[in-house]
């Protein structure tokens, strides 16, 4: 790790990105030096992919400057990013499969003679490029004959051959074992001594801490600091992560222990589990109590959702409904038992977008209905309105396309849909997440009110200080699998913020 | 008799663009024949220029109130027009064989049940995309149809299966009995049952319409199904009407017009909201040009170019890289005058 400070290599200042009704990046600085490996950091709705997007010319900024080697650009796409010296390389290999090797490193710049593509100089190249980054491979084969790790790895060799400066790397890791974890890092490691300056997106806490020399975190679309990766515990980056400070009191009263999920659950999951998906894990869902699920992305709390829902089927474990076995093939299965869904993202997940806050309340009812039992025009427009006046959507009339709502107008006409449908039971994953602080406030109350009527809730959220106001129990998750469950008055923040951050050593990766 | 208008009169109003375009083609047709709309009643069977329409027009509008759906699903179906080869030569291939007519006719709409199952059967379960899907039986589909009539023109001369085409009920033409009845059923099918608000939720996003309940692959295999069936109806119209099954001719590029109607009835091909009534209209127009094309004695080849210069039309007024640009011509237009 460098111990003098070297010269920095970018400079943004005071980026600021707005969507229609939502500020996604709202003044970031991002400091980069020479020669570090630099991790960004933040929950779903940080700004990350903003900040990136920004950076690489994919998405133009409305506000700030980007400073490289002194130089103000303007990157007004990747092309201008790629000369001004900045890379990226995505999750998601964004290389051509049925080109060679040596045709995707070159892609757009071939070396030519008497006009035509010289491909036996092209390949002689590209084999000189791949080893210097450690990979002995044929790169007249097609790039699909490789696999993921090392298409990743050409991936970065392009990225650097191109402009060898400003590196991101968009959760490289995501998809790799724990061995080629290691060699992707040694291969990082060299770069960053050669003086490039490296910026890592992951949600993999002990990576960040074998690799990085600085990390930034950003939290709703601001800056929350930045420190030397050597200077931050742990427990403290969590606590920057979920906007919470480790030792300071809840200032959300927590409300008194009730006698409420006592009893025999509604529903009862032992040891459900998916290979691949999430580890095996137990909760208990009662009729009139609250289950909060705590973790940090990637750690495995939507995908406990998804096999609550019937989202994807569990391949090991339990799930008891009333105290007799069942196994849910689809949500439909779910929705029959009484279950209800509210997913994290709510764009794509949610709601129908086109179609009005009518139909996208009476959607789920309709659909349990069936085909042939329809509710009438009057039944639908009592339903929306009904709702509409119950939770307090802002719209002047049911008949509005859904996209043209809030975000937190939105959620509302989604728990309507549920509502419409009496469940039994509500999963809600990150329902205030994208939400403003008023309306905030408000779902937070729906759903007390919802719990207070003897509703069985089961909530996701990354809002730590809400989680432990509202809970009853909370199961804190982490690399996949639970790793605690806190009962009664053991629900503090710091508490569930100890649990998360705690030192574990598994590699990385799954 | 409020209800009806109550219903009526917002779907009117959300016809007028297809109801002018109908409008303006039929005035091309009075222009081109004066005479088009008169209607005389002869042996208890209306004639006259809109029955001609109507009548010919009876096969698109099956096919366009069968397209819709699909459509509306964001998939799209290319086999029509081969299932009316199919289906019309398994008719005429029963009735050759000494089948009843009935069981003929039963006969013929099964294929393209079947037809219709096997495209729902490639898009909902095995997740084909649906071009790809529906192309494949509409390149093996004529080959079928040769098969069943054994590379003729099978010819027949059962009653019963030419009177598909020829008889009369309540003073118009079966056929347009037919495709009036198929649309109002399928109407009825889609919006006073659920299915319609299903198609448009999974046309506009399957996974949260899957997340609602919603039973997708149902919904999409249902919709090739009906498709199917309605190809099926439109090739028997086909082939009483020519009291033959030519595997070779029999809906050739029909279901290019079947799409063309939907896209002008203002359905996306991106998928979300239908209307039957206004793909029927979408048939009706195109219908309506080309008719007027041959009484004014142009060349048929035309109709092509007439048609494609609709439809870009049409699809350039939706557009929404279009409309801000209309906005600021009209803008521009109207300062002149103000200035003028």
């Amino acid at each position: 790790m460098p111990q003098t400070e070297t010269p920095v290599v970018l400079a943004a200042r005071g980026l600021t990105r707005q969507y229609p009704g939502v500020r996604a990046l709202d003044g970031v600085d991002l400091t980069l030096r020479a020669g570090e490996i630099h991790a960004l950091l933040g929950e779903n709705g940080a700004g990350k992919s903003t900040l990136i997007n920004l950076l690489t010319g994919a998405q133009r900024r409305d506000g700030g400057t980007i400073i490289v080697d002194g130089m103000e650009i303007d990157p007004d796409g990747p092309g201008g990013a790629v000369r001004a010296g900045i890379a990226a390389v995505y999750q998601e290999i964004t290389l051509l499969p049925n080109l060679s090797v040596a045709q995707n490193l070159y892609l757009g710049r071939e070396p030519t003679r008497w006009g035509l593509v010289h491909r036996a100089a092209m390949n002689r190249d590209a084999g000189a490029l791949l080893r210097r980054f450690g990979l002995a491979i044929d790169a007249s084969r097609p790039l699909s004959d490789f696999s993921t790790a090392v298409q990743q790895l050409i991936a970065i060799a392009r990225a650097v051959d191109l402009s060898a400066k400003v590196l991101i790397l968009d959760e490289p890791t995501a998809s790799l074992d724990t061995a080629e974890v290691q060699a992707l890092f040694t291969l990082l490691r060299t770069l960053r001594d050669q003086g490039l300056a490296i910026v890592f997106v992951t949600h993999f806490l002990d990576q960040v801490y074998a690799l990085t020399d600085r990390i930034t975190v950003l939290r709703n679309g601001r800056l929350v600091g930045e420190r030397r990766t050597a200077d931050l515990p742990r427990l403290e980056l969590v606590s920057m992560m979920l906007g919470k400070a480790p030792t300071a009191e809840s200032h959300l009263a927590r409300r008194p222990a009730t006698s409420a999920g006592t009893g025999a659950p509604l529903v009862r999951a032992e040891g459900l589990g998916r290979r691949r998906l999430v580890g095996a894990f137990d909760a208990d869902l009662h009729a009139g109590a609250v289950l909060g699920a705590a973790g940090l992305l990637g750690s495995g709390r939507t995908e406990t959702a998804l096999l609550l829902f019937g989202v994807e089927t569990a391949d090991q474990g339990q799930l008891m409904v009333d105290g007799k076995p069942v196994t849910l093939r689809s949500p439909r299965d779910a929705i029959r038992l009484g279950f209800g869904f509210c997913p994290e993202d709510r764009k794509l997940d949610g709601i129908v977008a086109g179609l009005s806050i009518r139909e996208n309340i009476v959607l789920a009812l309709q659909a349990k209905r069936g085909w042939w039992r329809r509710l009438s025009s009057a039944q639908q427009h009592e339903l929306a309105d009904r709702y509409i006046k119950l939770l307090d959507i802002r719209t002047p009339d049911a008949e509005k396309p859904i996209q043209l709502l809030s975000g937190g107008n939105q959620q509302k006409a989604l728990l309507a849909r549920w509502l419409a449908t009496d469940p039994r039971l509500l999963i809600l994953d990150e329902p205030t997440r994208g939400i403003d602080v008023g309306a905030h406030a408000e779902i937070v109350r729906l759903l007390e009110d919802l719990r207070d009527r003897g509703m069985a809730l089961y909530v996701i959220s990354s809002e730590i200080e809400e989680v432990a106001a509202y809970s009853d129990r909370v199961l804190v998750m982490r690399d996949r699998a639970p790793v605690g469950l806190l009962e009664g008055d053991s629900i503090t923040p710091a508490a569930i913020v100890n649990a998360i951050a705690a030192e574990h050593h598994t590699g990385g990766a799954a | 008799m409020n209800a009806l208008i109550r219903t009526l009169a917002p779907r009117l109003k959300a016809a007028r663009p297809q109801l002018a375009l109908l409008i303006l083609a039929l005035l091309v047709n009075v222009i081109v024949a004066p005479g088009f709309l008169d209607l005389r009643m002869q042996d208890g069977r209306l004639f006259g220029g809109l029955i001609d329409i109507l009548n010919r027009g009876a096969p698109v509008m099956l096919l366009a109130v069968g397209m819709a759906p699909v459509i509306a699903t964001r998939g799209i179906d290319l086999s029509v027009g081969v299932i009316m080869a199919i289906s019309g030569a398994v008719a005429a291939a029963a009735v050759n064989a000494g089948l009843a007519w009935p069981l003929a006719l039963l006969a013929a709409l099964a294929t393209g049940l079947v037809c219709g199952l096997w495209n729902g059967l490639l898009v909902a379960v095995f997740r084909l995309q649906p071009i790809v899907a529906t192309l494949i039986l509409m390149v093996a589909g004529r080959g079928i149809a040769q098969l069943v009539t054994e590379g003729r023109i099978l010819t027949f001369t059962e009653p019963h299966l030419i009177a598909v085409a020829g008889s009369t009920v309540a003073a118009l033409p079966l056929p347009v009995v037919l495709a009036l009845a198929a649309s109002g059923l399928t109407g009825l099918l889609v919006r006073a049952a659920a299915l319609g608000l299903f198609v448009e939720a999974v046309g506009t996003n399957p996974r949260s319409s899957r997340l609602a309940g919603v039973h997708t692959g149902l919904v999409l295999g249902t919709v090739y199904v009906w498709s199917g069936l309605m190809a099926a109806m439109a090739g028997l119209i086909a082939a009483a009407d020519i009291r033959g099954a030519d595997a070779n001719n029999a809906g050739l590029w029909l279901e290019l017009d079947a799409i063309l109607a939907v896209v002008i009835g203002g359905t996306s091909l991106y998928g979300g909201r239908f209307s039957i009534g206004r793909s029927v209209l979408g048939a009706l127009v195109l219908q309506a040009m080309r008719t007027a094309i041959l009484r004014a004695g142009l060349p048929p080849e035309l109709n092509l170019v007439l048609m494609a210069l609709v439809v870009a039309a049409v699809l350039t007024q939706q557009s929404p890289a279009f409309r801000p640009l209309a906005a600021r011509l009209a803008a521009r237009l109207k300062n002149k005058e103000a200035r003028a």
